[in-house]
Parts: structure tokens; sequence; C-alpha cells
């Protein structure tokens, strides 16, 4: 069965190094993913009132796209994306009654809804049908020398149920890149919120947040921490300005999306690794290495 | 501060709002403190998350609706996870956030945003700031 992929916004623009390093990836590993035709914002955050239902239009309507795709499954790389559209899926799954109400907001969608769609990150289909072992022996360039602290943030792991890993301690990102040939570093901060969406009217409080994560992954012995979601790697990449600025012992690190590491091991070439993008420029690191 | 304690209070409209918007029995919680101990932004809140639960259940609308906590709360869902009584704390702080914001009691003021905070920041980050701090 073909397997949908849903962006999301933010792989279309800041986070295009994301999406190339991932779809790079999944050619060297032979998994075929299709864009979807048309989609549109999924709500990025899941709406937490009782009677909101309207805000879960939009993850629907995508939901709907995947079904018109003439597919069963969507994967995402956004974790925020990954979060909510699959807590509506299950939502309305849960509750037939509120289904029934957003159906009669549906006035142009051809096929109806019926929460048949399932909703998966990459991760998963890394971890659970493809296998860590077989990505391992598709590894062309051996990360040895790289010490990498996995951060998991939020929406990957919690609620319980939509996370796809233990709530406390998740491990597929750190299995994921043993299995690259990197060195897993653990770190106490590895599932504690960035700070999210205040990053627009306090960025100081991400500064708080990152100098915690960081320094603690620094003092773990981690080279580089990878990442999942596209606002948790603006706010510990790019949040590192206004982070140096506050605490004058704050020592800068960069920050690299775990497909772009995945890119590496398995051989693309640096115009999918899209370096630009970053704040803290992870090529003399990576040189020093000897993997780029 | 003197905070007067009523059963009016306790049987009001407001503490039955919370609870029909949040989906939560607020009288589950007996304060063992779990959800401030390991909330990350506590050092930015006013009332505890424990506190908040507390508060809700006395009905002490006014407490509420004027602390920062409730915007400071940023959903990462640990309170939720870590409940021994299984209550979903940020559904709580949201529906807390949705009686302001349904009263048109925006967070922020879009158009007092600089331009360089809204250029300096993705869509992800814009879409959902504007989603949970405006109605």
């Amino acid at each position: 069965m073909k397997i949908s992929y849903y962006p999301g916004c933010t792989l279309k623009s800041n986070a295009k190094n994301f999406e190339d390093s991932t779809l790079c990836s999944l050619k060297e590993l032979g998994i075929d993913v299709q864009e979807l035709k048309r989609w549109n914002c999924c709500g990025t955050v899941y709406s937490l009132a009782t009677d909101d239902l309207m805000h879960h239009l939009a993850s629907i309507r995508n939901l709907i796209h995947v079904k018109e795709a003439q597919t069963d499954t969507v994967m995402t790389l956004c974790a925020m994306c990954y979060n909510t559209l699959k807590r509506v899926n299950e939502r309305i799954k849960a509750d037939p009654e509120s289904l029934e109400k957003i159906h009669k907001f549906m006035d142009e969608e051809k096929v109806p809804y019926q929460g048949d769609v399932k909703v998966r990150h990459l991760l998963e289909l890394l971890r659970d049908d493809l296998k860590f072992e077989n990505i391992a022996k598709k590894v062309k360039k051996s990360l040895k020398d790289l010490k990498v602290a996995s951060y998991y943030g939020c929406l990957l792991v919690r609620p319980k149920d939509i996370g796809f890993d233990d709530l406390e301690n998740p491990r597929v990102l750190d299995d994921l890149m043993n299995a690259l040939g990197a060195k897993a570093v653990d770190f106490p901060y590895k599932t504690e919120c960035c700070g999210a969406y205040q990053t627009v009217d306090k960025p100081e409080v991400i500064a708080e947040r990152t100098y915690s994560i960081l320094t603690s992954a620094r003092s773990q012995g981690a080279d580089v921490v990878a990442v999942s979601c596209p606002l948790c790697a603006f706010n510990l990449d790019h949040r590192q300005k206004e982070t140096a600025h506050k605490y004058s012992d704050f020592k800068k690190m960069p920050i690299l999306y775990f497909t772009q590491i995945m890119a590496i091991a398995l051989g693309c070439e640096e115009k999918d690794l899209g370096f630009g993008l970053h704040y803290i420029d992870p090529k003399p690191l990576l040189k020093q290495k000897g993997l780029i | 501060m003197r905070t007067i304690i009523s059963k009016k209070k306790i049987r009001g409209p407001f503490v039955q709002k919370i609870e029909e918007l949040s989906g939560q029995k607020l009288l589950v919680c007996y304060q063992c403190g779990k959800c401030s101990a390991g909330c990350p932004a506590v050092n930015e809140m006013d009332i505890l998350p424990n506190q908040v639960i507390r508060f809700a259940q006395l009905g002490l609308k006014e407490e509420l609706l004027e602390s920062k906590s409730i915007w400071v709360c940023a959903s990462c869902y640990t309170c939720n996870v870590r409940c021994p009584k299984g209550i979903k704390i940020a559904e709580v702080m949201e529906a807390l956030r949705q009686v302001l914001l349904r009263q048109r009691h925006d967070h922020i003021d879009i158009p007092k945003l600089t331009d360089e905070q809204k250029a300096d920041v993705p869509a992800i980050a814009l879409i959902s700031n504007f989603r949970k701090f405006t109605s």
C-alpha cells in the first residue's frame, strides 16, 4: 500500500532541510511516499476545549485528502502536525456524534470520512516497518565520532496513546542514532518543553529553556542535538542568539533534524542537507568529524 | 490579599463552565502537587498548576482569569501524563483561557507585533501562537 506524505506549512519554508533530507533518505532506504496533491494547515495545535469542533475541520480535510489519494496511511515529519492530525482522528473515532456534526460542514469533500486513515510519524515507519537493523545495513558513511543528544520535546511522546514511545524515557531517536553509527547521548532534558509558540511574544522565556536544555546536553558530552519538530528546531537553534545574550557562560551548539543526520549516514549530498537554513552553522563541526 | 470562599462560588456557573469546557471533574484532585513539581514553566507562574485546580474547585474566578499562569502554560502535557488521578490539567488551563478569549479578551495584539517579530519566526510559531492567544 502506498503511503501519503503530509508536509505541513513549515516543511516548505524554514524547515525545507527537514523535508529534503527526509526525501533523500527515504529514496536511499527504498520507501515510496507520495506528497498529497492538495493539503491545508493541520491547525498546528489540537483544540482542547470539549465543545470546539470547528478547529478539527482542517485536520479532517487533510485526512479526506489522504483517502482521495487512494491511500490509508499518512506520514508526517513535523511533531506538531503528527500530534494534531492523530488526536483529531482519535477524537472523532471515539465520538461518532461529533463526526456527524463535522460532516455537516463538509460541502465540497466527495469522500465521507469515517476515521479510517492511519496517522504515522516517519520515526514509527522506520522503527516498526523498516526496522533499525535494516537501516544500519544501508549506512554508507559511519558517524562513529558524532555524539548526538536526541531531543524529543512534547508532542512526539505526549499525551499517552498519541505518542509512540515511553512517556518519560523515550528511546526511538537514540536507537536510530546508534543504528546509524553515531553515539547516542542520554540527557535529562530530552522531553522538557522548549516553550513552543511563546517564542513569538516571549523570546526571553525560550532563551531560558534553550539554555537549560542545551547546557544539559553539552554536559553529557553531546556535539549536536537532534530534533524532529520545526518549532523545537527554531527555538533551540535560532534562539541561541538571545540565549547567548542572556547567559555569558552559554556555549552555542548545532541543532540538526534527525533526518539530516540520517541523510549524511546514507550518503545524501550536501544540497539535500540545507545547512543554509541554520542559525548555528553545523558545517565546521561536521567537517571536523570528516562527515561532509 | 483576602480571599472569600463561599458555597455560592463553589456551586456557581463558573465552576460548571470550567468543568464542561475542560471535560474534567475538578474535585477529583487531592492536591498532591505532582503537576507543579514537573511543570517546566512554574518559575514564570504566579499561581502553581495545583493551585489553579484548587482555585477552580473553589470558583475563584477573578484570581484565575487575572493570573499569568494560564498564559504561561504551553500545553506540553507533562502534568497530564503524571497526574495520579488522571486529571487533564492542560485542559483546565485551556478552559480558563477560553473563558477570556470567548469574550474577545485576546492575550496578544497582533497589529502591535513588530515586523521583525513576525519575520523572524517560522509559520508554525505564528499560527500556533495566534490559535492559542487570540479568539
